[in-house]
C-alpha cells in the first residue's frame, strides 16, 4: 500500500519496518515528528530525553545491549550529542544505531545554518542522505544494515525540505529482528587510552573499506543522459536538479561520507562539464577536489540558504532573472495572543534590563515592540551568560536577567544554575514555565508529569531542583499579573545571591476554549496606546483608535491589567 | 502537473488544506508532493505550503517546492498573503483568495498601513470565507469554504474532493465543515 508521508514519518516508518526497538530524542524542528510518530507504535519503546546527549547515550546503551535503535535530533542537537557520538564511532555498536539529524538550510526555525556533514567528517561517522520520503524510509532501513555490517553508528542526514515534505511511500511489514547477543568486551567498549589508540586504526580502516565498498552501493547511482553536463548531488538537491536540468547526466550519491571516488572520477570524465550541486558547505566538492578530480561547485552556487529548481537552473546557466521585491508590510512570527510569555517581556522591556535569552517561543520576546532581549545563542546559555555579565562588571547584576523556558531549563539550564550558586554569582533567573515544549509543537518533558505516550510519571519540580542546588530565593508568579511580576523582578535584582522567579502559566494553545473576546470602552479609552506596547496581535491600532480583534483575543487579561483607565472590558478566563 | 501555492497566516489551517489536496491526489492515484513549514515560522507569521499533483499516474514530480512563476493556482487564506506571493503565479494562473484581512504586527503597531486596493493587483476570485464560515457555524471552517471554492474553480470531482476533506478533520466537526464546503462551492460562479 502507498501512503503520502512526511519525510520524518517516513524515517519513523523505515525504522519500524527495520525492527527498531528503541527510539529516543529531544524535540527539535525539523526532526521532532520522527519520534512522535514512533511513539504511536506499541512495539517500540520511545522517550523524550531531557537533552540530545542523554538521548544519544540511551540509544547507544540500547544498541550495545542488542536492540536496533534510532536517536533523532536537529543539527544543533548534534552539537549537544557530539561528545558521545565521537567516541561511539570508535567503540562501535552491536545492533544497528541510526542517528537521524535534520539540518535547516534557510534557517526556518533554528539559530544557525550549520552543516551536519562537516560534523560527521570530524566524527568519522558515515552519512546517508535521502532525497524524498520513499528514500527516507528505505535509507533508514538500509542504515541499520550498514551500521551492523560496519559496526558504526550511521548518520541519516535530512534537511527541512526532505523532513517536512510529503511524498508517496510504499508501506512494508515490520521485520522481526531478534536482539543481538551482548558480549562483554573491555578492549572494544572501554575507551581508555590504550584501547582508544587501537580503535582509531579500526575507524580509519572502516572508512577506507566503506569508501571502497560504496563504489557498488545501489544508493550511489549514475543516471547518464547528455555528455555536455554532469551534476553530482545528493538529498533534496537531487530533486531540484532533475526538475531544472532534465537533460543533464546525474551522479546521485546516497552516501555522502565516505565517498566512492572511482565512481565519481568515472562520472566526471564522462561529461564535458561536471558540477557539484550541494546546499550549505562545499563538503562533497572539497573531498572530490582533494582527490584530484576536477569539478565546479561553490564558484557558481551560494554557500547560504536552501536551493530551488530555479536557483539550480540559473546558477548553471549563469543567467539570473532579476526579481523586483514588492514593498508590502512584513509578517514576522509573533508571540500568540494570550501567550503567557508576553507579560514577562513587557515587564523586562519596561525596566530596560539586559535580557540574556534562550531557545524557544520566548525568543520572540526580541521582536518589536517588546525588543526585550540582548542575546540568544543556544539551549541553556542564558544562565551561564548572566553569570558572565555579573563577573565582567561589578553591579551589572542589578540590571541583568536570564530568561529560560521550562523544557530548556531541564535540557541544559540546571548545570548553569549550579555554577551560579557554586561560584557565588549574583544572577536573577526567570523560568518562563508554560508547562510544555511549546515551539516544537507541545511535547511533554520531565516536569509535565507525562511521558511521550502520555502515561503518568513523576513530575519534576523546578522549585525543588532550584532548592536542591542551593538557591534560597525562589518564587512563583503568574506572568499576566504584571504588577506583582514587576515587584518580584525589582526585589530579586538587588539581592546579592542567585534568585529564581518561576513565571508559570500554561501555553495558551494548550487550553482549547471558545472565547468571547475583550472590547475597548470608547468612553473610557484615552488613546494613550499603552496597550500597544505588549505587542499583542489581537490589539489593533486603527484610525479611529485602539480596538480588539475578538476572533484572536483569548481573554488573558494582560491588556486589562496594564490599562490605567480601565477601558478594557471583559472577564479574564484564560 | 498542477502546482498550488497555499498562503496564509500561521494558525489559519494552511497545513490542513494541503493535506486535503494530498489525500485527493492519492485517492485518485496521482503522484503528489507537499511541502510545509513548521516551528517558529508558524507563530502568527506568513506561512506558505506547496502542493504539486501530477496529471496522470505516470508523470513524476521531483521538487516539492514551487518556483517563482511556477504556480497554477494561489490559494490564499488572507488577502495580503496572496499579494506577497503573487510573483509565484504563472502567466494565466488563478488567484483564489479570502477577503479576510489579518493585520501583521507592523500594521498593528501603526508603523505601516495595510495596503489598499489589493483586489485590483490580485485580479482574481475573492471569497468572503469568514462570513460563510460563521454562517456554517465557526470561523475556523473558513479553510473548508476556500476548499469548496477551489473545487468548483478547478472543476474537480465534488464528491471525491469533499470526501477527502471530511476524512482529514475531526469527526465532531464534519457537519459544520460539510456546510462550509458547500457554501464555498456555491459562492463561485
Amino acid at each position: 500500500m502507498k501512503k503520502l508521508l512526511l519525510g520524518d514519518f517516513a524515517v519513523a516508518r523505515g525504522a519500524y519496518e527495520a525492527g527498531v526497538k528503541v527510539a529516543t530524542a529531544y524535540p527539535g524542528t525539523p526532526s521532532t515528528e520522527i519520534t512522535e510518530e514512533l511513539a504511536r507504535y506499541d512495539d517500540v519503546y520511545s522517550e523524550w530525553s531531557p537533552n540530545e546527549k542523554v538521548a544519544f547515550e540511551v540509544a547507544y546503551g540500547s544498541a550495545l545491549k542488542g536492540a536496533r535503535t534510532i536517536v533523532s535530533m536537529k543539527h544543533v542537537g548534534l552539537n549537544v550529542a557530539a561528545d558521545p557520538l565521537f567516541t561511539a564511532v570508535y567503540a562501535g555498536v552491536n545492533a544497528g544505531l541510526v542517528v537521524a539529524v535534520a539540518d535547516d538550510p534557510s534557517v526556518f526555525s533554528s539559530q544557525n545554518e550549520q552543516d551536519t556533514r562537516l560534523t560527521a567528517v570530524s566524527a568519522k561517522c558515515p552519512v546517508l542522505e535521502p532525497s524524498d520520503s520513499q528514500e527516507a524510509a528505505d535509507f533508514t532501513a538500509y542504515a541499520f544494515e550498514l551500521s551492523e555490517k560496519y559496526d558504526t553508528p550511521i548518520i541519516l542526514r535530512l534537511t527541512t525540505r526532505v523532513a517536512h515534505s510529503q511524498s508517496l511511500v510504499e508501506l512494508k511489514e515490520r521485520k522481526d529482528v531478534p536482539l543481538k547477543p551482548y558480549v562483554k568486551n573491555i578492549a572494544k567498549y572501554v575507551m581508555m587510552p590504550a584501547n582508544a589508540r587501537k580503535k582509531h586504526y579500526v575507524v580509519e580502516d572502516r572508512l577506507k573499506s566503506l569508501s571502497e565498498d560504496s563504489e557498488n552501493f545501489a544508493i550511489n547511482r549514475t543516471e547518464m543522459n547528455s555528455e555536455e553536463l554532469g551534476i553530482i548531488c545528493s538529498g533534496g538537491v537531487y530533486q531540484y536538479v532533475k526538475e531544472a536540468l532534465p537533460q543533464a547526466s546525474v551522479l546521485k550519491l546516497g552516501m555522502v561520507y565516505p565517498l566512492p571516488y572511482k565512481l565519481i572520477e568515472k562520472f566526471a570524465k564522462s561529461v564535458k562539464r561536471c558540477i557539484v550541486a550541494e546546499e550549505l558547505a562545499p563538503h562533497l566538492e572539497t573531498l572530490i577536489k582533494a582527490h584530484g578530480i576536477k569539478v565546479e561547485g561553490k564558484n557558481i552556487f551560494p554557500l547560504c540558504g536552501e536551493f530551488s529548481s530555479k536557483l539550480v537552473r540559473e546558477c548553471v546557466s549563469g543567467e539570473r532573472a532579476e526579481v523586483c521585491p514588492i514593498d508590502i508590510p512584513a509578517r514576522p512570527p509573533v508571540l500568540c495572543a494570550g501567550c503567557p510569555h508576553r507579560g514577562v517581556f513587557y515587564v523586562l522591556s519596561k525596566l530596560k534590563l539586559n535580557v540574556l535569552g534562550d531557545i524557544g517561543c520566548y525568543t520572540l520576546g526580541a521582536v518589536t515592540p517588546l525588543n526585550a532581549m540582548d542575546s540568544v545563542i543556544c539551549m541553556g546559555a542564558s544562565i551561564g551568560m548572566a553569570i558572565g555579565f555579573d563577573k565582567a562588571e561589578d553591579g551589572a547584576y542589578q540590571k541583568t536577567v536570564a530568561v529560560i523556558g521550562d523544557s530548556t531549563f531541564i535540557h541544559s539550564g540546571i548545570t548553569g544554575l549550579i555554577d551560579a550558586v557554586y561560584n557565588k554569582a549574583r544572577v536573577t533567573v526567570i523560568v518562563v514555565d508554560n508547562r510544555t515544549t511549546g515551539m516544537t509543537g507541545h511535547q511533554n518533558h520531565p516536569a509535565t508529569g507525562k511521558t511521550i505516550k502520555n502515561e503518568p510519571t513523576y513530575p519534576l519540580s523546578i522549585e525543588e531542583v532550584c532548592k536542591a542546588v542551593g538557591v534560597n530565593s525562589i518564587r512563583v508568579v503568574n506572568p499576566d499579573e504584571v504588577a506583582e511580576l514587576e515587584k518580584a523582578v525589582k526585589e530579586e535584582l538587588v539581592k546579592e545571591e542567585v534568585s529564581v522567579i518561576i513565571a508559570r502559566k500554561p501555553c495558551v494553545l494548550l487550553t482549547k476554549k471558545l472565547y468571547q473576546g475583550f472590547s475597548v470602552d470608547r468612553e473610557k479609552c484615552k488613546n494613550c496606546k499603552q496597550c500597544l506596547k505588549i505587542g499583542c496581535p489581537a490589539i489593533i491600532n486603527g484610525t479611529d483608535g485602539v480596538s480588539i480583534d475578538k476572533s484572536l483575543c483569548t481573554e488573558c487579561g494582560l491588556c486589562k491589567n496594564i490599562c490605567k483607565f480601565k477601558a478594557i472590558e471583559g472577564v479574564v478566563k484564560c | 502537473m498542477l502546482s498550488i501555492l497555499i498562503a496564509g497566516v500561521g494558525g489559519q489551517g494552511t497545513l490542513l488544506a494541503s493535506r486535503v489536496l494530498g489525500k485527493y491526489a492519492l485517492d485518485n492515484g496521482f503522484d503528489c508532493k507537499l511541502s510545509e513549514v513548521h516551528g517558529m515560522a508558524q507563530r502568527g507569521g506568513s506561512v506558505i505550503t506547496y502542493v504539486k499533483i501530477s496529471h496522470d499516474p505516470l508523470e513524476k514530480i521531483y521538487s516539492p517546492i514551487i518556483d517563482e512563476g511556477g504556480a497554477d493556482v494561489i490559494l490564499a487564506f488572507e488577502k495580503l498573503e496572496a499579494l506577497r506571493y503573487l510573483s509565484y503565479l504563472k502567466k494565466g494562473g488563478v488567484v483564489l483568495y479570502s477577503s479576510q484581512e489579518i493585520l501583521p504586527m507592523p500594521v498593528v503597531a501603526g508603523e505601516r498601513e495595510y495596503p489598499k486596493e489589493i483586489e485590483k493587483e490580485l485580479d482574481g476570485v475573492e471569497v468572503d470565507a469568514l462570513s460563510l464560515a460563521l454562517k456554517a457555524g465557526n470561523a475556523k471552517t473558513a479553510n473548508s469554504v476556500m476548499l469548496g471554492a477551489f473545487c468548483k474553480i478547478m472543476k474537480l470531482d465534488k464528491e471525491k474532493f469533499s470526501a477527502a476533506l471530511l476524512a482529514c478533520i475531526p469527526q465532531k466537526t464534519v457537519e459544520m465543515n460539510r456546510k462550509a464546503f458547500e457554501y464555498g462551492y456555491e459562492t463561485v460562479k
